[in-house]
């Protein structure tokens, strides 16, 4: 049983959490298309203090095929405009709908605002802080196309300020995953996370581990990390995937990107039978619909 | 040596009613009085004491503050033990130590220290106060943000 009112955090959540919610979303598989009216009468709010438009569609979507409906603040609106805190927004939000969804430019703004709301807060992404149902999404792919137990998985880019990246490894070391990062110099995972993980090792050339790994997962190498153009394109060229780099891979990997890329996987790599990213995409409707039922509605 | 130890005495001599803060790490007294919010208005008698010979502590020297008429409660004392972990409270009444205790670091602290992520919530002008988990390692990490501070967690005193 889930027993957690907000989700804020990964390192909030137990296994047994994780593996409840991907329990809930493979029950949500058939109705992600079709809809089930399983929060009928219900109102999700999406706060969208910055941009982003994948969140926020999909838990949209999500909301729509559970029978429910969505408010949609962003910060054009006119009371962000006129200054009021995200604290007071909060408290007038959580009197029109029954949970709210919360994407925020400052880190630990949706810790705050759980610490405020009577109402359940789903962080939708807080800065360079966390986005937990992205991490979730992932594993929910992860467990569908490949296995999450025993896994080999090689995460590939900027593995420094990607909060992506960091979420993900950590709930994947509550799987026992054996990780490898892969970053240009500079770019690495803090040390921090590096030593908290279980088995772990680290490169700087992808063609070092792909044939070793189930699962390559590759992140956004972001230009405005480099002080130096020039530097940004030489690394970014030496990131990008190609299908030259795919060579004696093994049989089952699969390639996955939380989207949107940039120039970090080339078009070629998206009709084999490795990619997994649209997809990995899609499957973020039946996890948020299981996360959005289960916050709202115990009853699944 | 009698001259010697004569001196050693009035420098640190025990005060009327009060609370003796001994065994400060060197070069912490000021911040000691920082985080208990004594400055320079304050009206109490202040007696601080810096780089004090010291057999207990490292490069054998610590610093002592001592504050008159006013006796420091838990709350207060822990939050010392973030700097001074070593630090030793010591409750004076009628010229006898009446407590003596060690400070003990609280699991978290709030409106202490300012985070250093100057994105952190905690930083804005939502009304939030910082709030901090300390960790086993004597370091803090941001409830918020999840920043860690390791080092010098004086520069973050607020």
């Amino acid at each position: 049983m889930f027993k957690k009112k907000h989700v804020i955090s990964m390192q909030d959540l137990t296994r047994e959490d994780v593996e409840f919610i991907l329990d809930r979303a493979e029950r949500m598989m058939p109705y992600a298309k079709s809809g089930v009216r399983l929060l009928q009468n219900r109102i999700l709010a999406l706060l969208f203090f910055e941009p982003s438009t994948r969140t926020q569609l999909s838990f949209d979507s999500a909301m729509k095929r559970l029978g429910g409906s969505t408010l949609n603040l962003t910060s054009e609106e006119s009371s962000v405009l006129k200054g009021e805190t995200l604290a007071d927004t909060i408290k007038v939000v959580e009197e029109y709908a029954d949970a709210i969804v919360l994407r925020h430019p400052r880190e630990g703004a949706a810790r705050m605002a759980s610490e405020i709301s009577r109402i359940p807060i789903i962080n939708g992404g807080d800065g360079a802080g966390h986005h937990p149902t992205q991490t979730l999404l992932d594993l929910y792919t992860i467990k569908k196309e490949s296995h999450l137990d025993n896994l080999d998985i090689a995460l590939l880019g900027d593995l420094k300020y990607g909060r992506t990246a960091h979420s993900l490894v950590y709930a994947l070391d509550m799987f026992g995953a054996n990780i490898a990062l892969v970053a240009p110099e500079g770019l690495q995972m803090p040390k921090h996370i590096i030593d908290s993980l279980n088995s772990v090792r680290l490169a700087e050339d992808v063609d070092d581990v792909i044939r070793d790994v189930d699962v390559l997962y590759v992140t956004r190498i972001q230009k405005e990390r480099f002080p130096d153009q020039n530097e940004y394109l030489r690394v970014a060229k030496s990131y990008r995937l190609t299908l030259s780099v795919l060579d004696e891979v093994r049989e089952n990997l699969i390639i996955m990107h939380p989207l949107p890329r940039v120039d970090e996987i080339a078009p070629e790599v998206d009709g084999t039978k490795y990619a997994r990213y649209f997809k990995q995409a899609f499957y973020g409707i039946p996890v948020r619909m299981a996360l959005l039922a289960i916050l709202m509605n115990n009853a699944i | 040596m009698t001259l010697k130890k004569n001196k050693e005495e009035l420098r640190v001599r025990s005060i009327k009613n009060g609370s003796v803060i001994d065994h400060i790490t060197a070069g912490n007294a000021l911040n000691v009085l920082k985080i208990l919010d004594i400055i320079g208005t304050t009206k109490a008698i202040v007696s601080v004491a810096m780089n004090v010979t010291s057999k207990r502590l490292p490069y054998g020297r610590k610093d002592i503050v001592k504050i008159e008429d006013r006796e420091l409660i838990p709350a207060e004392v822990d939050k010392i033990a973030l700097i001074a972990p070593q630090a030793t409270i010591n409750i004076i009444r009628d010229y006898e130590v009446v407590q003596k205790k060690s400070v003990v670091l609280p699991n978290v602290i709030t409106h202490v220290v300012r985070c250093p992520n100057l994105n952190c919530i905690s930083n804005s002008a939502e009304p939030v106060f910082s709030k901090f988990k300390v960790l086993d390692s004597l370091a803090l990490r941001c409830s918020y943000c999840e920043t860690i501070i390791d080092t010098d967690i004086a520069a973050y005193l607020i």
